[in-house]
């Protein structure tokens, strides 16, 4: 899909793809990307920045996207889950690890904990258990915090790997 | 609640003949005739091979997060001998047919609800898989003119013993669809012979979930739909007197707003709210039109109900007789005689299921067919919903399960299935209901909250000679026509738990709080406030004796026996398989070693619908209440286990919602309205604040599988609050713990 973006004079980019809104831009970007732009990937779960389902990337820090207006990412680059990894068919170290390590029970609150995960490896390679917990917010109701821990030190070693 | 009024014993006796001249007694039908696509590689409902010679093996149980889409598929897999590696799923649609007799199941029974997916599936789905298998072979046997016992089945192909060619599944599909389905299923393997089940197998779609492809009830998109939110009655049962939607149309995209009617107070329900229903072109412009709302609203027969007030019921309840719901040997002359007495009363509140996808339903109402998408436990139900408010006959409503994103129970109920349809109905069009977090906190059917009450008698010895169990509370039958008032008692107490039947003199009441708050099934219902309790009071007697906690509990639950067991789980409860987990996690936890002041140890076990559970923790309590969980040993007996990954995953998140739920959960009530509204103030707990490492034991036995949803809860609260008991001496009676530790310490 190739659309513009544009509020007020501003664009902005998702998953590398210029794109186009005409509402009102103190719309949540989670709505404009879940049913304007029609990426399904990224969750609705409280509406008020606590869960963190919403979790995307704004040039690369996470953001809870329900929270965040469309005009504040204005004249920047949004990335969803859909576009984090490289290819369809090599994955971000972080969804590697998720795999490998069998975290998504229902799976609704993974996209955004994979997102926090992402940014949390990007700005810190090798975390350890303390700056996992004060950088993973996002809430799994099924419980999956002890796997999720185990990913993230396994996404560490394979992004240390190059994979 | 809508529950399932298929019977999922009629099945077996009648679902294939009526799905069109299926053998009797063999669940599935395998005729291509009777598959529902033409594929050429489809044999029967359950099993497709496509060109390739992959696997497209159906899931027809609702996926919550329990694992059924992976656990389930392993059954047919390991029958149809086929490779792990070369099988994908797909969800299948609910499947039910009308029959003389009332409706029956197309595809087996379809829901998920008491941890019996696994269960009831552990023959049949077997059964599927090896009949698919044995068409092939026949159909193998057929092109190589050679007796069936020449040919065997392995990894996707069938190999001849004779003269040593083989042909792969997909060139004999078309074959093998054509041919008559075996009269009876074939022979299922020994046990020892599997190579799949029992083998760690990971989730089977998470690629798809790790990608953001998998799709919930909340991504559902169709032509022509609408979205629509409602605004519902602030407080319990309270009603519409009018409202002004002048503002509410201003906003670009309202299309429609109008007010969808709730039941009368207390009787039978279709969903849980009067309100005010707005519709949009976008699921945001329903939202902001939604805030624009003025409504006056009637006042709530409930008004004067508070946490307070029930309190105060159920004190005054208890001092009260209650309903005797089971009454062994002679428990006051036991009590009276005994050498010394303990009693206690404990404390459960109202809890939320809060699954993280928000409740929502797409519905596409039409003339004689109706079309529902909805995350749902209950299939069936939301079929039964639909029909029951459009009149259109069941089996031209269409269900079709989505990933759920979450159950804990909330999604056994079909009131936003109700609410969908009433909305599709009403403006002509399909439309997708979508609840806010705030609807969902404020409206649910929440566990129920309840004060329990326990006396024990001790002989001189500190033997347990008489034991009662009286519980005031709401019960989570809520507005059932169905359901006489005198077996309310049984959704709250389940008469044949422990320690019935072991302890001679013994008594168990209930006593009936009337309450506004909606109730319902939330995972593991009952046994998580039981085991608290039960689990608390069994050290509270300990201590009073004189006796170490374990201790005690392996001479009350004594030799290996069957017990019997009326309830949900039964027909049997083993005791000694808890005293198996028990001494198991104690070893483990190092349970008899000396600890510094401030740390110590608490156990607790339970049998849970068939699964047996054990907890061991060990807490440091600082001297101004401060809680430290320094391991946590948990152990679980599920039978024959199908899947240790899944398994392993039920047990660490079932730990991690007993952590959170008793650590800080709690719904409290004021003038007849929930006061809680959203995850600031309803604190699921956050990874930080979750013990790091959960040790997980699995413990095969016998041979059959019991489900895992849900057993690994109930013992988690009173394993906490044991430790936190011998640690410093604090008996936490009432949940959540909260800021009790530093309010009695500090």
């Amino acid at each position: 899909m190739i659309s513009i973006y544009s509020c007020g004079m501003e664009t902005f980019s998702v998953n590398g793809q210029p794109a186009e809104f005409e509402g009102d831009p103190a719309t949540p970007l989670l709505w404009v990307i879940r049913d304007h732009i029609g990426l399904k990937g990224t969750k609705f779960g409280c509406g008020i920045g606590q869960c963190g389902a919403c979790t995307v990337h704004i040039d690369g820090r996470a953001v809870r996207s329900c929270m965040t207006p469309v005009s504040g990412a204005a004249g920047k680059s949004v990335t969803t889950i859909e576009g984090l990894a490289p290819s369809e068919e090599k994955l971000h170290p972080v969804q590697l690890a998720w795999l490998e390590m069998d975290v998504p029970q229902c799976g609704y609150c993974q996209a955004g904990q994979i997102m926090a995960a992402a940014e949390l490896i990007a700005s810190n390679p090798a975390p350890d258990d303390d700056a996992i917990d004060q950088h993973m917010t996002n809430i799994c109701r099924c419980g999956t915090y002890t796997r999720i821990r185990k990913a993230i030190h396994r996404a560490s070693e394979l992004s240390a790997e190059g994979s | 609640m809508s529950a399932v009024m298929i019977s999922r014993r009629n099945f077996l006796v009648t679902g294939l003949t009526a799905a069109g001249g299926f053998a009797v007694g063999l669940p599935l039908g395998l005729g291509s005739a009777q598959a529902d696509s033409a594929s050429a590689g489809k044999i029967g409902f359950y099993v497709e091979v496509r060109p390739d010679n992959s696997f497209v093996l159906g899931t027809a149980q609702p996926e919550i997060g329990q694992g059924v889409r992976t656990s389930l598929t392993m059954l047919i897999a390991e029958e149809l001998e086929v490779p792990w590696e070369r099988v994908s799923i797909e969800p299948m649609p609910l499947g039910i047919v009308k029959t003389a007799d009332g409706y029956t199941w197309k595809y087996g029974g379809q829901g998920a609800g008491g941890s019996t997916s696994v269960t009831d599936a552990w023959e049949f789905l077997r059964q599927v898989g090896a009949t698919a298998r044995e068409m092939l072979v026949t159909a193998a046997a057929q092109r190589w003119s050679v007796p069936v016992g020449r040919c065997h089945a392995e990894a996707g192909y069938v190999l001849c013993d004779d003269n040593g060619q083989r042909f792969s599944y997909a060139e004999l599909a078309a074959d093998a669809a054509a041919l008559p389905q075996p009269e009876e299923p074939p022979a299922l393997k020994p046990q020892s012979e599997f190579s799949l089940v029992g083998t760690p197998r990971n989730t089977i779609d998470a690629r798809d979930i790790v990608t953001g492809k998998a799709r919930y009830g909340i991504d559902t998109e169709m032509p022509g739909m609408r979205y629509a939110v409602i605004q519902r009655a602030p407080q319990l049962d309270a009603k519409v007197v009018s409202y002004d939607d002048r503002e509410v149309r201003q906003v670009p995209g309202v299309v429609d707003v109008f007010k969808i009617d709730g039941p009368e107070p207390g009787a039978p329900y279709h969903i849980l709210a009067e309100g005010v229903a707005v519709v949009a072109t976008s699921q945001w412009a329903a939202f902001e039109g939604r805030r624009k709302l003025r409504i006056e609203w009637t006042e709530s027969p409930w008004k004067d109900e508070s946490t307070e007030t029930f309190w105060a019921q159920t004190a005054e309840l208890l001092s009260g007789e209650g309903q005797v719901v089971r009454d062994d040997g002679d428990f006051v002359g036991a009590l009276s005689a005994a050498d010394k007495t303990v009693e206690a009363r404990y404390q459960v509140p109202y809890v939320n299921h809060a699954p993280l996808e928000p409740q929502n339903c797409y519905a596409d109402v039409r003339e004689d067919s109706v079309h529902i998408i909805a995350p749902t436990q209950s299939p069936s139900g939301s079929n039964r919903a639909a029909h029951t408010i459009t009149g259109i006959d069941r089996e031209k409503i269409r269900v079709d399960m989505t990933r759920v994103g979450g159950g804990f129970g909330r999604r056994l109920t079909n009131d936003y299935t109700a609410e969908a349809v009433l909305i599709s109905q009403k403006i002509g069009a399909p439309v997708k209901l979508v609840w806010s977090r705030e609807d969902d906190v404020q409206h649910d059917f929440y566990r129920p909250s309840g004060e329990h009450e326990f006396k024990a008698g001790l002989s001189a010895d500190g033997k347990v000679t008489a034991w009662t169990h009286r519980l005031a509370s709401a019960s989570k039958y809520y507005r059932r026509e169905n359901v006489a008032p005198e077996d309310m008692y049984g959704a709250e107490m389940y008469i044949d738990d422990f320690p019935a039947g072991i302890v001679d003199n013994l008594r168990i009441e209930w006593l009936a709080v009337t309450s506004g708050v909606p109730r319902g099934s939330w995972r593991a219902p009952a046994h998580t406030a039981n085991a608290f309790t039960v689990q608390s009071f069994i050290d509270e007697v300990a201590h009073a004796a004189g006796r170490d906690p374990l201790e005690l509990r392996l001479e009350l639950y004594g030799d290996n026996r069957e017990l019997p067991y009326g309830q949900h789980g039964g027909p049997t409860f083993n005791p000694w398989r808890l005293s198996r987990l028990l001494k198991h996690v104690a070893k483990e936890i190092d349970y008899g070693a000396e600890r510094p002041k401030g740390r110590a140890v608490g156990i607790a076990s339970h049998f849970t619908f068939g699964g047996y559970a054990a907890h061991a923790l060990e807490v440091e309590v600082g001297s101004q209440g401060e809680l430290d969980i320094r391991r946590v040993v948990a152990a679980v007996d599920c039978g024959v286990v199908v899947n240790p990954r899944g398994v392993e995953a039920q047990l660490q998140g079932g730990t991690i919602d007993g952590f959170s739920t008793a650590l800080n959960l709690e719904i409290t009530v004021d003038q007849g309205r929930i006061q809680q509204s959203n995850f600031h103030d309803y604190r699921i707990a956050r990874m930080a604040e979750i013990p790091r490492n959960i040790e997980c034991h699995i413990l095969p036995y016998g041979d059959t599988p019991t489900g895992m949803g849900e057993m690994g809860i109930p013992t988690v609260a009173p394993a906490l609050t044991n430790a936190i008991y011998n640690a410093c001496g604090v008996r936490i009676r009432k949940l959540p713990i909260a800021d009790q530790l530093a309010k009695q310490l500090s």
